[in-house]
């Protein structure tokens, strides 16, 4: 195969990653902080992915545009969810958090079907189908925009984490359960706020994914495993790592799917996992606790 | 006579006070269990038919297609003479524990006929349930192979396998090529890796041996059905520099690949679809301009047909954006074979219904073909597949010959050259 | 998780037995759509079982358990098929090789320090490979599915399992009656107090000279092994396997929804769960059908919904509410 098609492939799966990145950065938030095994991760960017075809086919707007009203909804759903739900559950043990969320993806995803109906939905821009040409290269437009959209949006977050007060009193309570409380920090109100933060990530990443991507309602569970792995993988509390991790998967599966038979590409990710998990658990960006 | 529909539960009759107590005492599921089972109804009544598809879960969007064909059945049926059905519905929600459950309920709740259930894996599971019961269960669409070679004497499918579809294929395809004077060398195969997808895959190499094609499979390239991103697979097809492009794959996939071509400006000779998707509503809908040309080799109706225009025109009325497809046909057909058996017998017995199946001889029917006919394993292996092509976001119906009305367009229009 | 289990009292060993005469006796006034839904209901309790053993006993928490159902299922639809051996032979096979693929996760795991979520991810890993793997897997006819043959429905052969669904109910039910039995006796066992012991202060039962790591990988060896038996049951009694169905994330959530809303690591909690969920699910069935809603979706909505319910109001499980309440436990818990 000529060379050219390698270097397609890797960009193509760089791009995908960051997107992914992005995706897996709410999670890393959410379940870095507040520790909560968010197994509805996957459904909360579906609902996202919904609400960007809703604002496109109902007023034509792009989701380009749309990118920050969706992720301050997804916002204001997850701090809800949060505050009002699981809030109870965060000091419990792991596998009643984990069907909690269970029942709460259960829920979405037949809503969605209900409201939605089966069939895939999408959005149609006028530049789906542009691609630049740099050489050799051919580079789909769409996913070049996803992917520097994702940069953004991680940039600001980790902007948000490390120069503003709630930010680092949010980091304390990571840190800290026990210290945060005693210097006062209203945690239950930050764990709210985080994981609203988690869900914005999510929502922002949904609504750059629904240009690459229609959605079913039933999307959501390979993304939430997705998800999982690449946080895993990147460094569970690393912001940048949660980019890497992303970059990583997309760019092994790509790879992999084009060297080998492309319908087993996704065990080249979980390999990587699993030599993660064994050989550097904290991840490759991660701090060792 | 009118024809009474309903889902799992009846207003009419004797039904009630069993439904009303049911409902009641519904919080152990015990009682709908232990409801008799009523054998024989009088002359003259409905014959009950209970009907299992998927219409939640992951094949949520095939399975309430199918039921568009069973909602507008009855008229037709009714204006074609045959008696009544009364239909009881039933949500495999595609998962084979589910269906099993359903059957048996369904059995339990007095039908005295299985019409389902679109997933191969569900509809053997039922098959089981239905041949261990005496009831009779004819399939609407399911390609595997294996389920009428249980020798089961209850289950009957009027749809083809998946080397009947590969068989009539091949045979569409030569009848194209001749008409183009078209003749690729190359071809490159992508499918999808899945039930059907496999036994497609498997089945090519045996089949298309048997013969003279001009083209050679020069790569085969098999994608995860999970997958989302399918740009490393084109770019594969694309780097194998093939003629034309064979494809297995789903509905979301077909939209995934075409974008991909237009994104990887590549536009093979033709592209050959051996299976669902690439000419589907949504397919056509969502692409536009882009959609026409594929040409797709699957189960149709004969446009010749006296009783094609009548479902479509039925169709038309009650769904207006949806073109009739497999799903509507063999759906539609599967309820006319049992209300066509349930004239001959004359009876709901089950015993006889099977036997009346067996002898079943219906020539005025929609698929393309000689007509519904069993063989012994009770499958109709007279069931021809055609070749339908995109044009204009409407489908037009290249070959057999027989069942034709356009001629096909060869090579596809550049990708990249569509407004 | 405060105690370990609880004990009956005599009105809770009484209504347990009766109970168990009844579901003996029910083949003889019941409807085969009934037995079909108990069957689920005992295959769903005994795998929770199996399951349980690893996390309410162990405390590992394994979300990839299909892929023991799908091993075990495989190899012994594989033998029957291509060698003419029954189940119960072939059992001999598939429990052995799953309890290897349990003893090599849970080495892997327990020797490189993978506990709580990232365990749970591993086993998700793993049961993801076995996915991909058998959809490229020729033996197995890979993603186009492995159908076993089917006898004629007159003939009950229990050797080959092959028959009526009451032979099925017998079996399950005697499978979950053992399962208990085997589960009661290692708790009250001293392996049961060591892993009580490791449960609840891992630290300190290593200080007192336990040695963890053999008593966790029992539990995970006990467990897969125990699991295997669901897989072969499931292969001869839906009689078609797909890699894509079996060894699905899906399969492994919903077969340990039952023994954490019953109640983790009690030994009646399982069997609890698995009559509540799947006695939820059919009744839903039932009333919306009487209600004349044809939604597809709203079953599952409403299915969702009250997990969420018994969820917050229960987080410790059903079982040890229920047995609270109606005076089921023994004196003192």
């Amino acid at each position: 195969m000529p060379a050219e098609i390698y270097l397609n492939v890797a960009v193509s799966g760089i791009l995908t990653g960051l997107v992914y990145g992005l995706m897996a950065l709410g999670l890393s938030v959410i379940f870095g902080v507040v520790r909560v095994v968010n197994f509805a991760h996957g459904e909360m960017m579906t609902v996202a992915m919904y609400l960007a075809v809703v604002c496109f086919s109902a007023f034509g707007l792009d989701p380009m545009i749309m990118l920050i009203p969706i992720a301050a909804v997804l916002f204001v759903l997850g701090y809800l969810l949060q505050k009002g739900v699981i809030n109870a559950f965060v000091t419990g043990p792991e596998s009643t958090q984990f069907l909690l969320m269970i029942a709460i993806a259960i829920i979405i995803v037949n809503v969605l079907l209900i409201i939605f109906g089966p069939d895939a939905r999408g959005v149609q821009t006028s530049y789906a189908y542009d691609s630049f040409a740099v050489g050799p290269l051919l580079i789909d437009a769409t996913k070049a925009y996803a992917a520097g959209a994702s940069i953004v949006v991680a940039a600001a977050l980790y902007a948000f984490f490390r120069f503003t007060l709630i930010g680092t009193a949010i980091r304390a309570a990571a840190d800290n359960h026990t210290g945060a409380l005693v210097v006062g920090l209203n945690v239950q109100h930050l764990y709210a706020v985080t994981f609203g933060l988690g869900a914005a990530c999510v929502g922002a990443a949904g609504t750059m994914l629904i240009l690459l991507i229609d959605v079913t309602p039933a999307l959501g569970p390979a993304y939430t495993l997705l998800a999982f792995i690449i946080v895993i993988t990147g460094g569970l509390g690393s912001m940048p790592g949660a980019l890497l991790g992303g970059v990583l998967i997309g760019l092994t599966e790509a790879m992999a799917g084009l060297v080998f038979t492309p319908s087993a590409k996704s065990m080249f990710g979980f390999g990587i996992l699993v030599l993660v998990l064994l050989f550097r658990p904290q991840g490759i960006l991660g701090r060792k606790t | 006579m009118s024809r009474k529909s309903q889902s799992g539960s009846s207003a009419a009759g004797s039904q009630i006070t069993r439904r009303a107590f049911a409902a009641g005492a519904g919080a152990l599921g015990l009682v709908a269990g232990t409801a008799p089972f009523n054998v024989v109804r009088a002359q003259g009544a409905a014959l009950k038919v209970g009907v299992l598809l998927p219409r939640s879960g992951y094949l949520a969007g095939i399975g309430q297609d199918c039921q568009r064909g069973v909602d507008v059945a009855g008229p037709i049926l009714e204006d074609l003479g045959y008696p009544d059905l009364e239909i009881m519905n039933g949500d495999t929600e595609s998962s084979v524990d589910v269906a099993r459950s359903r059957a048996e309920q369904l059995i339990g709740d007095g039908a005295q006929l299985l019409v389902g259930a679109f997933d191969s894996g569900e509809s053997a599971v039922i098959a089981q349930v239905a041949e261990q019961k005496g009831i009779p269960f004819v399939i609407n669409i399911a390609a595997a192979p294996d389920i009428t070679e249980q020798g089961y004497k209850f289950v009957f499918r009027n749809f083809p396998t998946a080397p009947t579809i590969l068989k009539d294929a091949f045979t569409n395809q030569l009848e194209i090529f001749g008409m183009t004077g078209s003749s690729p060398k190359t071809a490159v195969f992508l499918h999808v890796n899945d039930t059907f997808g496999t036994a497609m895959a498997k089945g090519i190499g045996v089949v298309s041996s048997k013969f003279d094609l001009p083209y050679k499979i020069v790569d085969e390239i098999a994608y995860d059905p999970a997958t989302k991103d399918l740009s490393v697979e084109v770019a594969k097809a694309k780097a194998a520099n093939a003629d034309i492009l064979l494809v297995v794959s789903r509905l979301n996939d077909a939209i995934l690949i075409t974008r991909e071509l237009v994104k990887q400006r590549w536009t093979p000779q033709a592209v050959l679809s051996m299976g669902p998707g690439w000419y589907e509503d949504q397919y056509l809908k969502t692409l536009g301009k882009l959609s026409d040309g594929p040409i797709s080799f699957v189960p149709w109706y004969d446009p010749n047909k006296k009783l094609s225009p009548v479902l479509q025109a039925a169709l038309a009325k009650a769904y207006p954006d949806v073109n009739m497809n497999t799903n509507h046909i063999f759906t539609f057909e599967a309820l006319m074979v049992a209300a066509d058996a349930y004239k001959r017998a004359a009876s709901t017995d089950p015993n006889a219904l099977a036997d009346a199946i067996r002898a079943t001889d219906i020539t005025d029917n929609v698929s393309i073909g000689p007509g519904i006919k069993f063989d012994a394993k009770g499958q109709n292996a007279g069931v021809k597949d055609g070749a339908i092509q995109n044009r204009d976001g409407k489908l037009v119906t290249i070959a057999p010959k027989e069942a034709a009305n356009a001629q096909p367009d060869w090579p596809l229009k550049p990708y990249n050259e569509r407004g | 998780m405060g105690r370990f289990d609880i004990g009956l009292s005599p009105r809770g060993l009484t209504l347990l037995a009766g109970l168990l005469v009844l579901l003996i006796v029910l083949p003889w006034f019941a409807g085969d759509y009934l037995l079909t839904v108990l069957i689920l209901i005992f295959y769903f309790a005994y795998v929770g079982q199996a399951w349980n053993v690893m996390m309410g006993f162990a405390g590992q928490l394994s979300l990839g358990h299909a892929l023991y159902v799908g091993l075990a299922g495989y190899l012994t639809a594989v033998l029957f098929i291509d060698l003419g051996i029954g189940p119960w032979l072939g059992l001999l096979v598939a429990i052995p090789v799953t309890m290897v693929v349990g003893a090599v996760i849970g080495f892997l795991a327990l020797r490189f320090g993978v506990t709580g979520v990232y365990f749970a991810i591993l086993t998700i890993a793993f049961a993801e490979f076995a996915r991909i793997g058998f959809d490229h897997l020729e033996i197995v006819n890979g993603s186009g599915g492995l159908f076993l043959p089917v006898a004629q429905h007159e003939s009950v052969d229990f050797w080959l399992l092959r028959g009526a669904p009451v032979m099925f109910y017998y079996v399950m039910l005697a499978a979950t009656v053992v399962a208990l039995v085997l589960c009661r006796l290692l708790l009250k066992s001293r392996i049961g107090y060591y892993w009580l012991a490791i449960r609840e202060d891992e630290e300190a039962a290593r200080a007192a000279g336990i040695d963890t790591f053999r008593y966790k990988m029992g539990a995970i060896v006990v467990s897969a092994g125990m699991t295997a038996f669901g897989g072969m049951f499931y292969a001869f009694y839906y009689n078609n396997l797909f890699p894509e169905q079996i060894f699905s994330i899906s399969r492994s959530i919903e077969l340990i929804i039952g023994p954490i809303i019953g109640g983790l690591g009690t030994l009646l909690g399982p069997v609890v769960g698995a009559f509540l969920l799947t006695g939820l699910a059919e009744s839903l069935n039932t009333v919306l059908a009487a209600l004349g809603v044809d939604l597809p979706g709203a079953k599952q909505v409403l299915y969702g919904v009250c997990l969420l319910f018994v969820i917050i109001a229960l987080p410790g499980g059903v079982w040890p509410w229920l047995a609270r309440r109606l005076g089921l436990a023994e004196k003192g818990t």
